[in-house]
């Protein structure tokens, strides 16, 4: 929070590419052949073709959500490259990553946080994962991690008795959507009993133009477990936009703790359109902490279903708006047992005309007694020109239940611009002082590194908001 | 000599509304000044503009600041300079901890950084000379503060940037009598001979404990009379009804 502003570059300094070099690039379009010839090219078991086929069909049945269609009307379906490939192996040894890749996520700082503070990393460049590792000790305890299409292959039992039962591909037209040409993603198993105590990420970087990331992450925590996971995201900055629609499914069983963070930080021509959604049993802890901060169109709400008595849901978002960026973010949380409990936590900035909205949803279902809920939203504009929305759905069919709501929308505070500045501060650093203190109840759960890589984040959107 | 502030037929408005209309007062180094008026008479509205409140135009007269208009500058430029405002209803900054934001103060005013280790021993010792806890700095800044916490912190801050010209803007207001004493006692081993001290009161018993050499009555935007302490003690008594009685008359 005290770092000096002098380190302040105000580009998105993520925006660089590397020429196409591409193995493979199949033709725009989305068609049953490109759908086939992805499952050819991965080699996979005939219930997983049919399960995308069969995906596609419920996608070109489907309309777009009824929210936010005036933007989702621009994204031309055929013309994007569902899938791009880099690279045709997984490594594990940065050596042995091509090179022109490896420099791209050397630039990202990703090897050297590896050493630094994770038990693994992941890394994706376009449609498939080029890197993955964890650490020797926690592979002994039988915990995996590992690219979803190579989990496929390696544990297909366990794989296929979970993949797609948390968000079944007719949940919403971009879950079908990834479900036909799902590539890449994180898969991890936590064995009964074993704690990871520090994160696992896994990064995705788009390098191609007019390209779909559909990558699909499944993540298992057996009884009485606990993992924290963190992903990242850019992209170059093209003329043309990108889509990126992923599908995130967790299990959380019973005594199990699954933290989901992520930092999203795509460049402002990616369309970002991700399902996310876990599932926590009995006294089974769940948290989502979502930073939005990139990206021109992010639709995303992360859930949590609370199956059995005792679990409990966290949802942390976090949201910031600049020029031509819209952030439809939030939450939602179903109690569909008793004594079940949860918190929203939803933060958003908007500026320069960007515009943010909060959408949740809090459901109990009947008999769902001792239920607690807590959801509170607070909305900072910048300036005059910028918007914010809040859209909160409660479903309550449970007179047992405590349950609190509070939203607020404020502009950014003259009298505490001027008390700031009357302390010496300039407007500049004032208001990324008032913004700090705005998102620090969320950064304030993130681990150090991340908590001030995202501070470092908004600083470099908050640039020039004044002024 | 050049004063350290001098204040020249100021007028100033807020909206449409003139509040300040035509305000002198000259403060050399060293000395202490009090002002005390009727609520509304335009108190807060001097120590604003004197701050450079962009809510507040000043429509006529000047500001100087060791010879220098402040008119032009900032509030963080005159921060800068060695100004300071203790203010009367200090605004909270939710998330930002007061020794946070403390140390971006002191850099921001210093214009440089000042190592950490040095600014946590004065810290601690600030705290000491004003008996304030030391949880209290890890706590988010007025946010949630009882009204004489709120005071208490903005002495430390006072005490931390070290200004050469402080305005304290009813700093005796929500302060209970040992916090008041506390705090006089505070300002008076801050206060030197280099120093400018304006306090703006309702009450004598400040004044009991920080000694000032001159006592200002402000009315409707107007220095209407000047003195010595005992100024004070006469409109303790007999309140500002009988002042405006005679200058009505007058
Ligand atoms: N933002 C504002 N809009 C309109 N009028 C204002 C505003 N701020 C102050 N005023 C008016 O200006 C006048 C002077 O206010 P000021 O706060 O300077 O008084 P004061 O002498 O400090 O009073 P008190 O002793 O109650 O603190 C009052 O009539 C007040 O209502
Ligand atoms: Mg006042």
């Amino acid at each position: 929070m005290t770092t000096a502003p002098e380190s302040i570059v105000s580009e998105y300094k993520y925006g660089f590419y590397d020429p196409e070099e591409a193995l493979f690039k199949a033709n725009k379009g989305l068609t049953p052949e490109i759908v086939n010839m992805i499952s050819d090219m991965k080699d996979e078991p005939q219930w997983m073709r049919e399960f995308r086929l069969k995906a596609l069909e419920t996608f070109n049945q489907k309309q777009n959500p009824p929210w936010g269609t005036e933007q989702l009307n621009d994204i031309d379906f055929n013309d994007i490259h569902y899938f791009v490939r880099a690279t045709d192996r997984d490594e594990r040894s940065w050596d042995d990553v091509p090179e022109y890749i490896r420099r791209t996520f050397d630039k990202l700082g990703i090897p050297e946080a590896e050493k630094k503070y994770l038990a693994g990393v992941g890394a994706q460049y376009d449609s498939e994962v080029v890197y993955h590792n964890i650490r020797e000790d926690l592979e002994k305890l039988g915990v995996v991690f590992l690219g979803t299409d190579q989990a496929l292959k390696e544990h297909e039992d366990i794989f296929k008795e979970y993949f797609g039962t948390v968000v079944p591909p007719g949940d919403n037209r971009f879950a079908a959507l990834n479900s036909a040409v799902w590539s890449g993603g994180s898969f991890i198993y936590v064995p009964k009993g074993v704690k990871v105590d520090i994160p696992l990420q896994a990064y995705f970087r788009i390098n191609t133009q007019n390209m779909g990331q559909f990558e699909r992450t499944l993540i298992i925590a057996d009884e009485g477990s606990q993992v924290h996971y963190v992903e990242g995201c850019t992209a170059p900055i093209y003329r043309s936009d990108s889509l990126h629609s992923a599908v995130v499914e967790i299990i959380v069983k019973k005594g199990a703790r699954v933290r989901y963070t992520t930092i999203q930080n795509w460049s402002n021509n990616v369309y970002n359109l991700v399902t996310k959604r876990a599932v926590a049993y009995q006294d089974a802890v769940m948290e989502w902490v979502d930073g939005n901060l990139g990206s021109k169109l992010t639709m995303k709400y992360p859930s949590v279903y609370l199956m059995e008595p005792g679990a409990h849901g966290e949802i942390l978002s976090l949201a910031f708006a600049g020029e031509g960026q819209h952030q439809d973010a939030g939450g939602k949380i179903v109690h569909a047992a008793p004594n079940t409990t949860s918190t929203i936590i939803s933060k958003s900035l908007s500026k320069d005309g960007g515009r943010t909205s909060y959408r949740g949803l809090l459901k109990v279902y009947d008999g769902c007694e001792g239920v607690k809920a807590n959801v509170r939203c607070d909305a900072l504009l910048l300036d005059e020109t910028s918007r914010s929305d809040t859209y909160p759905t409660m479903e309550i069919d449970e007179p047992d239940v405590s349950i609190q709501h509070e939203a607020y929308v404020s502009k950014l505070g003259e009298d505490q611009l001027f008390y700031l500045m009357s302390r010496g501060m300039s407007e500049e650093d004032a208001a990324k002082m008032i913004v700090n203190g705005f998102v620090e109840p969320i950064v304030k759960e993130l681990p150090m590194e991340y908590a001030v890589e995202l501070n470092r984040l908004i600083e470099l959107q908050m640039d020039g908001a004044v002024g | 000599m050049t004063a350290l502030l001098e204040i020249k037929d100021l007028r100033a408005r807020i909206g449409d509304k003139e509040i300040l209309k035509g305000l002198s007062l000259t403060i050399q180094p060293g000395e202490i000044h009090a002002i005390m008026g009727p609520n509304g008479s335009g108190k807060s509205t001097l120590a604003n503009v004197l701050m450079g409140n962009p809510n507040y135009e000043v429509t006529g007269g000047d500001i100087l600041f060791r010879g220098e208009s402040l008119l032009e500058m900032t509030p963080d430029e005159r921060a800068r300079k060695g100004l300071f405002l203790a203010f009367q209803y200090p605004v909270a900054i939710p998330g930002v901890t007061l020794v946070n934001f403390m140390r971006q103060a002191v850099n921001a005013t210093r214009g440089h950084e000042v190592p950490i280790r040095e600014f946590r021993e004065t810290l601690f010792e600030k705290m000491d000379l004003l008996k304030v806890d030391q949880d209290f700095a890890r706590r988010y800044v007025n946010d949630g503060f009882s009204g004489g916490e709120k005071k208490r912190a903005e002495m430390l801050q006072m005490a931390m940037l070290q200004p050469a010209m402080a305005v304290l803007d009813e700093t005796d207001s929500g302060l209970d009598i040992d916090a008041l004493r506390t705090v006089a006692e505070g300002v008076n081993t801050l206060m030197n001979e280099k120093m400018g001290l304006l306090l703006i009161t309702h009450y004598q018993r400040l004044l009991n404990y920080i000694k000032p050499q001159f006592v200002h009555v402000l009315i409707e935007g107007r220095i209407v009379k000047s003195g010595g302490p005992e100024l004070a003690e006469q409109l303790e008594a007999s309140g500002y009804d009988e002042l405006e009685a005679q200058l009505a008359t007058a």
